[in-house]
Order: C-alpha cells, then structure tokens, then sequence
C-alpha cells in the first residue's frame, strides 16, 4: 500500500510540475482507478507516463526552436546572418524568469547612411519565441535598448541585427532559469 | 491603467549630445499563456507597440511580444540637435493609445 501511494505521487508530482502534459499522459490519468489497478500496472503506466511526458516535452522544445528559426529566416529574408558585433547582456542565471533584464547593443556606426535599423531577439524556449524587434534610427545614437523579459525556461537567447545595408549579424546567450515565468 | 507613464530623460543638453531615455508604463503584459482557477486561458493582453518620436520624427520604435514583462520598460538613448519635444505613445492589443511627452532644452 505505501508503495502504491509512492508510485502514484511521484507520477502526480512529476506532471504538477511540467507546464503542458501530453494528451496520451492526460487519458492514462483519466483512466487511472486506483481501486482497478494493481501495483504492477501502476507501476507500468507510471513509467509510460512519465516516458510520454518526456518526449512529449522534447518535441515541443524543438518545435518552439524551429519557430524561431522560422522566425530569424523571416527576418533576414533568408540572408545568413554574420556572427558577431552583437552582444546580448543577460544575467547567468535568472531566479525568477518573470522578469529577467535584457540589454542588447551593435557595435556597428549609426551614420545617417548606415546604420542598425532593427534588430531581432527571440527566445528558443518560450512558448512562443518572439521577444522584441527594436527599430532604431540615426537619431538613436547607439544601436542599444534594454528592457526586461519572460523566460519559462533554460534557453538560448538570440539576437540578429539588420543595418540599413541590408547586413546581418548575430549573436547568442544561454540564461539558466530557475522559476519560469510564462504562468501556468 | 489610468496611472501616469513614467519617464526619466535630461530637462537640457548640449547640442549634439547623446542622451540616455528610460520609460515605463504600469501594464499587466497579460501573456495569453496564463489561466485562471477554472482552467480558461486568460486572453492576451499586451502592449504591442511602443514609439519614440522627437518634433515629429522617428527615433526608436519597438514590436513588443508576450514575452515583454510587465510594466514594460524600455532604455534606449538618442543624440539632440536642437530644443524639441519628446513623444512616447504605448498601443494595447485592444487598442488604447497611451501618450507621454518631456521636453528638452538644447543649448
């Protein structure tokens, strides 16, 4: 009896903490009878529960990583964008992800021109991966901008700059977060 | 909502000097990802547009998406010529234009 209680509130606590769980994991807990169940098809439905989360979770990260690689493509029209001149402050780790400080800048000139006209910052693990698209003109002097952001998760952040030239650059920023900021 | 923007810039500069510009506007930022205590996703509500604009011409503009934290706070800077007037508009999802304007005296 206390391993069943066991089993059934590890499966309990491991869906409580993931944001979205899966269909399949969904109708296993519908299903899930306590009085019906034997400790060994608990046990087995635990583990196909907690597989399914895990690749359920997998794909949704990828799927979130391609948005935004959808998204930079869009961006830059399909040009390769030059790694470099960006850079992207973030903390390291982040504690809450509600509200993490984000200052991105070019080190490129803003002459009447040539100068950094917009510049892109998406986030490879948020549900959606859009963050901002700063437009900057010569009068912004500095091709820099700060702001405070949501991250629900460990994640890589990515920034493309776009000059009035039509150039591209790029730079990237891995922030650890310790509690998502995205609700759920 | 009906609370003030707030905005911090220099009342005077020198001509040709780079200022720095730091705004914040009290908003929820409402992701659209939240839901409530009966499971209904709480509906999007953000600011999606903020703009910067001296004597009428553009200086900086950001496309804001959900995830923008609340009370949107933006830090950019912008180099002064001449004595002018300073414009900030904030546009919500559901469309409310909120506006804020600082001058500055350019010696």
């Amino acid at each position: 009896m206390v391993d069943r209680a066991n089993i059934l509130f590890s499966e309990y606590d491991l869906n409580k903490q993931l944001t979205m769980a899966m269909v399949g994991v969904m109708i296993i807990r519908e299903e899930f009878s306590m009085r019906q169940l034997s400790r060994r098809d608990a046990l087995a439905l635990g583990v196909s529960g907690a597989a399914l989360t895990l690749i359920g979770l997998d794909e949704r990260a990828s799927a979130a990583a391609k948005e935004a690689a959808d998204q930079i493509a869009k961006f830059t029209g399909g040009k390769t964008a030059t790694d470099g001149k960006i850079s992207i402050e973030l903390p390291e780790i982040a504690e809450n992800g509600n509200t993490v400080p984000l200052s991105v800048s070019v080190d490129a000139p803003m002459a009447a021109d040539n100068y950094v006209s917009e510049i892109l910052v998406v986030a490879e693990g948020n549900p959606n991966p859009g963050v901002a698209t700063f437009h900057f003109s010569p009068m912004s002097a500095k091709a820099e901008a700060s702001t405070r952001i949501r991250l629900a998760t460990t994640q890589n952040i990515i920034a493309v700059a776009k000059t009035s030239k039509g150039e591209f650059f790029t730079g990237q920023k891995l922030v650890k977060v310790t509690i998502g900021g995205c609700g759920g | 909502m009906a609370e003030k923007p707030r905005l911090k810039l220099p009342k005077e500069a020198k001509k040709g000097d780079v200022i720095e510009i730091k705004t914040l506007l009290a908003h929820i930022m409402e992701s659209g990802q939240r839901k409530d205590k009966d499971g209904k996703t709480i509906p999007r509500k953000i600011i999606n547009k903020f703009a910067c604009e001296f004597n009428g011409k553009p200086v900086f503009a950001v496309d804001l998406e959900p995830a923008i934290a609340a009370n949107p706070y933006m830090q950019f800077h912008a180099k002064v010529e001449e004595s002018g007037t300073f414009k900030f508009t904030w546009t919500d999802d559901d469309g409310t234009v909120t506006t804020a304007e600082e001058s500055i005296t350019v010696s």
